[in-house]
């Protein structure tokens, strides 16, 4: 026994030394995509990448979307990737600020509605936008005859009390995109207000997504809160993930004027990567029909080139809102940290 | 051995905790520190100024103490039970124990909810049976939850180490007093309780540590209200990307936690207490009374099964109940990539990736805490216990603040391995080894000089005696050293979870990642994974103690 569990050391050790050397010049060149847990994408679509470059695409997830660019800041001398995928508008003043990014102006960027294009300097390219909006479970309020909410100002009347759950803005991305809503809805001077109506209507707060949706909100197995703070594209993914098959969405978003946040996702080239040209051919890769069309059946949010034909499920499921909620990266960025405070002291203590 | 030679066997793990564990935290201290505005003791005395802080901090200590004597008190039955009585089973019982160790929190709190939520089953229950129209409980994002799943997860801890000890204790002593005419509470009071008293102290450090540096749980199933030291660090580096404040308040955790340790090793120095008490000299001795109608000990048994194990089975329920009944539709799901996406996690290939690490991390923990142990356990003074508390740190330090160590510390060559999937082997190996340490050393120490010195004496070798004397009692300890190591990196728990990797996605991660959609299947499948990985654990666990016979 003594002598095969020395071998299965030395085996190891091997493998270890091996993987710690193996990224030698001879193979071609990887090129690593810097991103959070989040991102998915379809096997085929990045293999068309690699073909046409000869080069080999590597994926680096690290966290959630505020881990990663920590990371990617800390990692500024050494950059660990070439470009970093999944920066939305609420963390895009911290990543402009710390200057990690190259400017690059990809063909494509023309054809991109200005209303995503936030950043002048065009060291972050838009790639997709989804809205971060109130789901909220039809089959609930149905049973209980109770109308469904067509405003965020209806969540304050009593017939909605107790039925909202909302995710903790000071640690979740979503709740952080949800604070950012009601700012932009009730002003600076409003959104305390209507946040002390929350809670006098019972808002329930979880830490994150998880717990809010599958704990608290009535779709999972334990919840017993009909609304919940979510995606555009979460029904049209209840469909698609669903047990049986669905003729209707089991819930719906509420994207009624000035209450979701339209969340866009970035791009951007790390400062310092070794395989520049490759870098910028994988961000004009990102903007393709081929990779575009294929966003929004693996993230649930649309693809930021207009035109891009959508998956069944989402032209029958999905809707954008109209006339969502975007701030200024600026006004993020200067404003942030005291209405996380504010609200802190408001909601929770 | 020469002494001199002696300190040769500290020098590997001296080099591996160093490079990886020392030089990334002074890395990202460093930096943390290095714009004169924030300043270490300038950030020190603004923080312990917030109002906010001094509350985080009193909050941290007295869940933590409270869930240590709330574990304390509910596991000792257990331990008196398993220490005192001979029965089928025990051995299984105590391999079950191991499960809390490798569930995500994303996973003990699902369980939790299906039973106590206020759709749970208890509160299901007791609606009916008391016709009730609302809930009677309600725990959600209380304090209670929290200490129930603090309960939960380091029952195993007071337990082997009571266990253990009480088992080797003479039993003369209470049989003495007993004849004398003291009553058993009497006698329990007077005599056992402090024949125990180092063990208990052993064990009240250990959970306060673990409770002390308590995340997931807090995060999860404490909500927004509640926040440890360890939330803190975290929302202050991730989320308000003050890094000076998470740095020191960080460094806080690591000399509390350091004083913590300090004072276990002292005390299993002293007392021999021992977290693996299965693999300790004087077990082959031990022979318990049968286990027959004792109507306390009936009780024991069951309230631990309730207390451990329906959680357990709450989940494996979760797991086959689908919307059509009971059905492995989860399951089979897990094997279908209906949407072809590169981040599809085939079961298998995580369960390779799991038991790859997990084995990988075994066979280095494995290696350091011999090393480490072997240095260790002539100290008999105690003149190494700082050593030997220093190896325990990277158990408790903050996560967060040494994954982005890593980052900065190893951005440049010969060790630019941010990358490399050597990294979360190392990670693991940092949590892992100290267990290791925990279990050879009180064995390696329970060894009778004198046995060593008969063996001599007959005419033996050293190397006889090395291999007749010595070695079939550190084999046990090793294994169950090794155990724990695979529990540890299969669970991937503590100082794992921000370090980047490519793709090589493993069990626990399917698992976040099946959380993070929305849709029924994907919940499902996150529990039929959940399920895979505790049984994988099991028998992995099994596999290894096989491995002594």
């Amino acid at each position: 026994m003594k002598t095969k569990l020395f071998h299965c050391i030395f085996f190891l050790l091997l493998v270890h030394s091996g993987l710690i050397t193996s990224l030698d010049a001879a193979t071609p060149p990887v090129i690593t995509i810097m991103t959070h847990d989040s991102f998915a994408v379809s096997e085929g679509v990045l293999k068309l990448f690699e073909k046409q470059y000869q080069a080999q695409i590597k994926i680096l997830k690290i966290g959630d979307a505020g881990a990663a660019l920590t990371q990617a800041i800390l990692s500024k001398n050494n950059p660990l990737g070439d470009i970093f995928y999944g920066i939305d508008n609420t963390y895009m003043s911290r990543a402009l600020k710390a200057n990690i990014f190259e400017p690059y102006r990809p063909a494509l960027l023309s054809k991109i509605p200005d209303i995503l294009k936030i950043d002048v300097t065009n060291r972050m390219i838009p790639v997709d936008f989804g809205d971060v909006c109130l789901n909220y479970d039809i089959e609930w309020f149905n049973q209980k005859k109770i109308p469904f909410p067509k405003d965020l100002s209806d969540l304050t009347q009593p017939q909605y009390k107790s039925l909202l759950v909302v995710e903790n803005p000071a640690i979740s991305s979503p709740g952080l995109a949800f604070l950012f809503t009601t700012v932009g809805r009730f002003g600076e001077s409003g959104y305390l207000d209507f946040w002390k109506q929350l809670r006098a209507n019972d808002v329930y707060v979880s830490n994150g997504w998880t717990d809010a949706y599958y704990g608290q909100f009535s779709r999972a197995k334990g919840g017993t809160r009909p609304i919940v703070v979510s995606y555009g594209g979460s029904p049209p993914a209840e469909v698609f993930y669903s047990e049986k098959k669905l003729n209707r969405a089991p819930t719906a978003a509420m994207l009624s004027s000035k209450s979701a946040f339209r969340q866009i996702e970035f791009v951007g080239i790390l400062k310092g990567t070794k395989h520049l040209m490759l870098a910028q051919k994988l961000v004009d890769f990102m903007l393709s029909p081929e990779f575009q069309k294929d966003i929004p059946l693996h993230m649930w949010v649309y693809p930021a080139m207009p035109d891009t034909p959508l998956p069944e499920v989402f032209v029958k499921y999905a809707q954008k809102a109209n006339d969502p909620i975007i701030l200024s990266p600026e006004t993020i960025s200067l404003n942030m940290q005291q209405w996380i405070e504010k609200w802190t002291t408001e909601v929770l203590h | 051995m020469t002494s001199r030679l002696r300190y040769l066997l500290i020098v590997p793990p001296f080099i591996f905790v160093g490079i990886f564990f020392f030089y990334p935290l002074f890395n990202i201290f460093c930096i943390s520190f290095s714009d004169p505005a924030s300043r270490i003791v300038e950030t020190l005395l603004k923080l312990l100024e917030t109002p906010y802080f001094r509350q985080v901090l009193w909050f941290t200590t007295w869940q933590a103490g409270l869930s240590t004597l709330i574990t304390l008190i509910i596991a000792f039955p257990g331990a008196y039970v398993f220490s005192q009585y001979q029965f089928r089973g025990k051995s299984l019982i105590r391999a079950l124990m191991l499960i809390p160790f490798v569930l995500p929190t994303m996973v003990t709190a699902a369980a939790f909810k299906a039973l106590l939520g206020s759709r749970g089953v208890i509160n299901t229950g007791l609606m009916f049976f008391l016709n009730l129209d609302q809930p009677p409980i309600h725990l959600d994002q209380t304090v209670y939850c929290v200490l129930m799943a603090h309960v939960f997860y380091n029952y195993a801890i007071v337990f082997r180490l009571v266990s253990g000890f009480w088992e080797r204790c003479p039993k003369d002593l209470p049989e003495a007093s007993q004849m004398l005419g003291a009553s058993g509470l009497k006698t329990f009071f007077k005599v056992t309780l402090p024949i125990l008293t180092p063990v208990i102290l052993a064990a009240s450090l250990l959970v306060f540590v673990f409770c002390f540096t308590s995340f997931g749980v807090i995060l999860i199933l404490g909500g927004p209200r509640l926040a440890t030291i360890e939330v803190e660090i975290y929302r202050q580096a991730v989320h308000l990307f003050n890094l000076p404040r998470a740095a020191v308040v960080s460094l806080i955790q690591i000399v509390f936690t350091f004083i913590c340790m300090r004072a276990y090793t002292e005390i299993e120095s002293r007392s021999g207490v021992s977290l693996m008490p299965e693999m300790t000299v004087t077990r082959t001795s031990f022979s318990g009374r049968p286990l027959k109608s004792n109507f306390f000990v009936w009780i024991t048994v069951g309230l631990l099964f309730f207390l451990l194990g329906s959680p357990l089975i709450a989940l494996f329920i979760e797991s086959i109940l689908t919307e059509n009944g009971f059905s492995l539709k989860y399951y089979i799901a897990l094997f279908n990539n209906d949407s072809r996406s590169i981040m599809f996690v085939p079961p298998l290939t995580a369960m390779i990736n799991s038991i790859f690490f997990a084995l990988s991390t075994t066979v280095m923990a494995v290696i350091m805490g011999w090393f480490t142990a072997a240095f260790l356990y002539r100290d008999t003074q105690g003149k190494a216990s700082v050593i030997d508390s220093m190896f325990m740190l990277p158990l408790s330090t903050s996560a967060v603040t040494l994954g982005f160590g890593f980052i900065v510390a190893f951005d440049s060559p010969p060790l630019n391995i941010r990358t490399s999937i050597a990294l979360p082997v190392f990670a693991h190996t940092l949590i892992a080894y100290p267990f290791v340490i925990r279990s050879l050393l009180p064995a390696w120490r329970s060894i009778p000089k004198c046995l060593r010195e008969a063996a001599a004496i007959s005419g033996a070798s050293p190397w006889e005696v090395w291999c007749h004397v010595d070695w079939p009692i550190l084999k046990r300890a090793l294994l169950v050293g090794a155990v724990f190591s695979f529990a540890v990196s299969m669970g991937e728990f503590g100082a794992t979870v921000f370090i980047a990797r490519p793709q090589t996605p493993t069990m626990p991660l399917a698992i976040y990642r099946f959380f993070s959609l929305p849709g029924a299947m994907n919940y499902g499948q996150a529990m039929a994974m959940a399920c895979i990985l505790m049984v994988i654990t099991a028998l992995g666990g099994v596999v290894i103690e096989r491995m002594a016979h």
